[in-house]
């Protein structure tokens, strides 16, 4: 399978990755040596193969379900951008 | 002992711990080390001021008689931990100006033991990378140049700034993370030593997450013992990572002069891959020569998944890294672009700004294989292919004890070399994925130097949770090799 210049634009979008329209065909061409490369998983026959889901086994950890958090919001905010008093800043989106 | 640095870490430990040297003279030592070394470019950001001060509280515990195992001694933390009050930038732009307010729990191990913190090493942009070429912060280079030559040359990545640091004698030890072979490939190529333990055996916790399935802390050192001693500080069960595991770590360094007499060790015959160096391929036999010398059972074994593991790699690490990695939207933390036309326009710039080339490249990668109708194709095969991986080794292990295999095809490439194709540069790591995928633990030791004096390293891959028994064999190799050749100090200022 390869990408082709729409599909790059798509998942670009997906990604929410802005990709100048000149930076798209050189993209294509590198996700598409690599997922030429990739290709060669094909001829391994998985056929009732289960998925990996966990590296080691064990159990899913349980906790009580209590707050164990304080109040971090003054520590939460000292690293946004634009944001103001315990609120993160973005650009109108209700009109 | 003229120049403090040269001590292991173990040495260090002594000395400190009965008044030879403060923990001041020997972080001193480091602080001023790290200075006269820019030109290698292994820190991101120097802390002297941490340093001495957490240096002059190390030797007032001693002095009180309440010094706790790693006191007093100097380490360097990748910059993908996070410490509380100190920049962390991941080796991204996009993180440039991040001061988390929490400390990583390995790192808070390493303090609740006594360590003392020099500064954030450099490494590949959010530890994409094998040389530590992808890092906005410039190249790091290798302390070490082949004979007659001044071509610079890479230190291995991601954890680059982690290895160069310990091989140029900048810290006693540093921390490392390795997702597909940052710990093992930088070590191999700098003659230092290197575990990555297995996947639950520390806690990921405030480490920024490139690929969670895959992901695993480990120190890099001189030495196998203080490797050992390292990882026994930094591992722990810890609540707020729920896949660390709750088994009780093991004093590894009083395990370590055991010996390999009575183990089996395999050969994997599918790690014979076309294109390896001859010098290493050679340095792989005369490994298994001294442990056999030293009591070991050589058999040959087989683990057939192994060509299928680099491809089925940059499946899943992509795929995990472009979810990992959508937290970056310029709204919480991080680089925020300027004058947004509206909120699409803010997350796509700010982060076609923040990341760089090989960063959005994964994200494109990993966003195409989690796509609605090629997840199957992609994706689910590929965690199939993880399973088959994992049950090779489980069969390998019906007839050995661990693994002994080459840790990178090469010795360290020069700067610029390999950055251009992407593939050429994931193939470096073909001897160090597959135990990622299959949550293994492995040691790199370095087991000799090649006609042009560069250091070469052995894998150890061994049983899950079975580190114990990797130091053992990693220190029987040590001795064995008995390398005593240290990179010149041309870098010095």
């Amino acid at each position: 399978m390869s990408v082709d210049k729409e599909t790059v634009r798509r998942i670009a979008r997906l990604a929410r990755l802005k990709l100048e329209e000149e930076r798209v065909e050189p993209m294509m061409e590198e996700l598409n040596g690599i997922l030429a490369w990739v290709e060669q998983l094909k001829e391994v026959d998985v056929e009732g193969v289960p998925p990996m889901t966990s590296v080691v086994e064990q159990r899913l950890k349980m906790r009580d379900d209590v707050v164990t958090e304080t109040d971090h919001a003054d520590a939460l905010m000292i690293n946004a951008p634009g944001g103001e008093d315990h609120f993160f800043v973005v650009p109108k989106v209700v009109e | 002992m003229s120049d403090l640095t040269e001590f292991t870490l173990a040495e260090a430990r002594d000395a400190v711990a009965t008044k030879k040297v403060s923990s001041k003279e020997l972080t001193q030592g480091f602080v001023t080390a790290i200075e006269e070394a820019r030109a290698l470019n292994a820190f991101i950001t120097e802390t002297p001021e941490i340093a001495l001060k957490m240096a002059d509280a190390s030797d007032a515990r001693i002095a009180a008689g309440t010094a706790r195992p790693l006191e007093g001694l100097p380490l360097g933390i990748k910059d993908l931990y996070c410490t509380k009050g100190v920049r962390t930038t991941a080796g991204s732009k996009i993180l440039e100006n991040y001061v988390p307010q929490y400390e990583s729990t390995v790192s808070q191990n390493l303090w609740d033991n006594g360590a003392v913190m020099l500064g954030k090493l450099n490494l590949d942009e959010f530890a994409m990378g094998s040389s530590n070429e992808t890092s906005a912060y410039g190249n790091c280079i290798s302390p070490w140049r082949a004979k007659g030559s001044t071509t610079a040359l890479v230190p291995g990545g991601s954890s680059g700034g982690s290895s160069a640091a310990v091989a140029a004698r900048l810290c006693l030890g540093a921390t490392a993370t390795d997702t597909g072979g940052s710990i093992r490939t930088p070590a191999a190529v700098t003659g230092t030593t290197g575990i990555k333990p297995t996947y639950g055996r520390c806690s990921r916790w405030g480490i920024v997450a490139f690929a969670s399935s895959l992901d695993q802390a480990g120190p890099i050192a001189k030495t196998v013992r203080d490797t050992a001693i390292l990882l026994k500080a930094m591992a722990s069960v810890d609540d707020k990572d729920s896949t660390s595991v709750n088994l009780p770590v093991p004093d590894y360094e009083a395990g370590i002069e055991g010996g390999v007499k009575g183990l089996r060790i395999g050969i994997p015959k599918e790690y014979r891959v076309e294109g390896t160096d001859p010098e290493i391929a050679a340095v792989w036999e005369k490994g298994a020569e001294w442990l056999k010398a030293q009591g070991a059972e050589i058999v040959e074994v087989s683990l057939p998944h192994t060509k299928y593991a680099l491809p089925t790699y940059y499946i899943v690490a992509p795929a995990e890294a472009s979810s990992n990695l959508a937290r970056y939207d310029g709204v919480r933390f991080g680089h925020r672009a300027a004058n947004p036309k509206d909120l699409i326009d803010l997350y796509e710039r700010s982060r076609a700004e923040g990341f760089g080339a090989e960063v959005r490249r994964r994200i494109l990668i990993g966003t195409y294989v989690l796509s609605a109708g090629y997840y199957d194709a992609y994706y689910l095969r590929a965690q199939k292919l993880r399973t088959l991986i994992k049950r090779d080794f489980e069969e390998a292990y019906k007839q050995c004890d661990m693994l002994l295999t080459p840790a990178t095809p090469s010795p360290a490439f020069a700067i610029g070399e390999k950055i251009a194709d992407p593939v050429t540069m994931y193939l470096y790591d073909v001897f160090t994925v597959t135990v990622n995928l299959a949550g293994l633990p492995a040691l790199v030791v370095p087991a000799g130097l090649n006609t042009a004096g560069l250091p070469l390293g052995l894998q150890l891959i061994g049983k899950a949770f079975d580190e114990a028994t990797l130091f053992r064999a990693g220190r029987a190799l040590e001795i064995a090799a008995d390398l005593k050749a240290k990179p010149q100090n041309w870098w010095r200022a």
